[in-house]
């Protein structure tokens, strides 16, 4: 995907209606990762909704999120926050050469106690 | 009875106590869990995308394998039964992800969610059921203050975990009572350990896993019990030397049943 993103795009892969957001903000409130993201959860629902991929897509917060489900067991329209956040971070690791987190760079973060699974989590989300 | 099981790519390797202490407790309480003959790691991490089709074939193969040999399947980490958990209920009601993925599966057969999926925690409260469990206990934690950290994969989202309340859960409290010891409820139990952030900004992860062990330990807790390494690692390995010390809940099933010695 080396072209425009456009929220279709988004839309498409996150199978989520931002319209169906009321601006409640129990996402935001909720998030544990609220005070590390430049634009919050319930941002990235009116963000996305305006079109605003670019901004997001540039933003570290999409790579704050982890992804706990806190947003989506507790938005009272079922909009699902972080399936938008994942949406954009997919965007753009799947763009040529975007990788967030590569091969190369494990071996110095490891150490004998840390379990395979925050490995592979980690390139779930930060790697195509 | 027989339950299929899916160890999953930690238990084989850093988390060998979930797993060993869940076998050796699961033969005590007449369970007998048969790995699947093959399987491969879930992944760590549910596929939330709608296009996110191979990331979720591990899953579906271990689903459909479980299907086949015509036996529930048992999970024990938190990441892989989040993950199958999620992915089964794809193939059962998302008709774009399971159409897809069944073309992977082609000569292998069809698969569409039939398989009940379970975790070890479910499988004592449902099936050895808490009051039978207590009963076999040999070597009660009386007295002992112990608080369930249930973290963010075991319960949520709450409508396909399935397994208990997730704002207000219950299963590790009653757990820890049928094994003798005194629940300790605090209010972080279900908040996020940090996760694989801990990778990439340790500091992140140690905020976040101190909140939980100072709350736990503010409200008394003077041990606590999880179902998932990246939970025990960050917990343990990311909070003060003085933190609440981390064990696994099979653990602790091993020790009440008589079949390790001590914590």
């Amino acid at each position: 995907m080396s072209e425009k993103v456009t929220k279709e795009d988004i839309i498409r892969i996150s199978g989520v209606n931002p319209l169906k957001c009321m601006r409640c903000g129990k996402c935001s409130a909720t998030c544990p990762a609220y005070d590390e993201m430049e634009y919050h959860p319930h941002q990235f629902v009116y963000m996305v909704e305006r079109g605003d991929i670019e901004k997001l897509m540039a933003s570290k917060s999409i790579y704050k999120c982890l992804t706990c489900f806190a947003c989506i067991e507790r938005c009272p329209r079922d909009v699902e926050p972080a399936k938008l956040v994942e949406a954009i971070r997919l965007a753009c690791v799947r763009r040529q050469g975007e990788n967030h987190l590569t091969d190369d760079e494990i071996p110095a973060l490891l150490d004998p106690d840390l379990p395979q699974q925050a490995i592979v989590s980690a390139f779930r989300k930060y790697k195509k | 009875m027989i339950y299929s099981y899916f160890p999953g790519c930690t238990l084989k390797t850093k988390a060998k106590d979930l797993d060993s202490y869940a076998r050796m407790s699961a033969q005590a309480l007449g369970i007998t869990l048969e790995e699947l003959p093959e399987w491969q790691c879930c992944g760590g991490v549910y596929p939330l995308a709608k296009d996110e089709i191979a990331t979720k074939l591990s899953s579906v193969r271990a689903l459909s394998a479980s299907h086949k040999l015509g036996h529930d399947l048992v999970t024990l980490c938190s990441a892989c039964h989040n993950v199958i958990k999620q992915v089964n209920r794809d193939m059962r009601y998302d008709e774009y992800i399971s159409s897809r993925a069944n073309n992977y599966l082609g000569a292998d057969g069809q698969y569409h969610g039939e398989t009940n999926v379970i975790h070890y925690l479910e499988l004592l409260r449902d099936i050895v059921g808490f009051d039978e469990l207590k009963k076999k206990v040999v070597k009660p934690f009386t007295g002992r203050k112990i608080g369930a950290y249930y973290g963010c994969l075991l319960l949520r989202p709450g409508d396909v975990m399935a397994m208990d309340d997730p704002e207000n859960p219950k299963i590790i409290e009653d757990f820890i009572r049928a094994i003798g010891g005194e629940p300790v409820i605090y209010a972080n139990r279900n908040e996020c350990c940090g996760g694989y952030i801990t990778l990439e900004d340790k500091s992140l992860a140690s905020k976040r896993a101190q909140n939980i062990v100072d709350n736990a330990k503010s409200n008394g807790a003077e041990l606590l019990v999880t179902a998932c390494p990246l939970c025990l690692y960050n917990l343990t390995k990311n909070t003060s030397e003085s933190a609440v010390p981390v064990k696994y809940f099979t653990e602790l099933l091993a020790v009440a049943l008589g079949l390790k010695e001590e914590l």
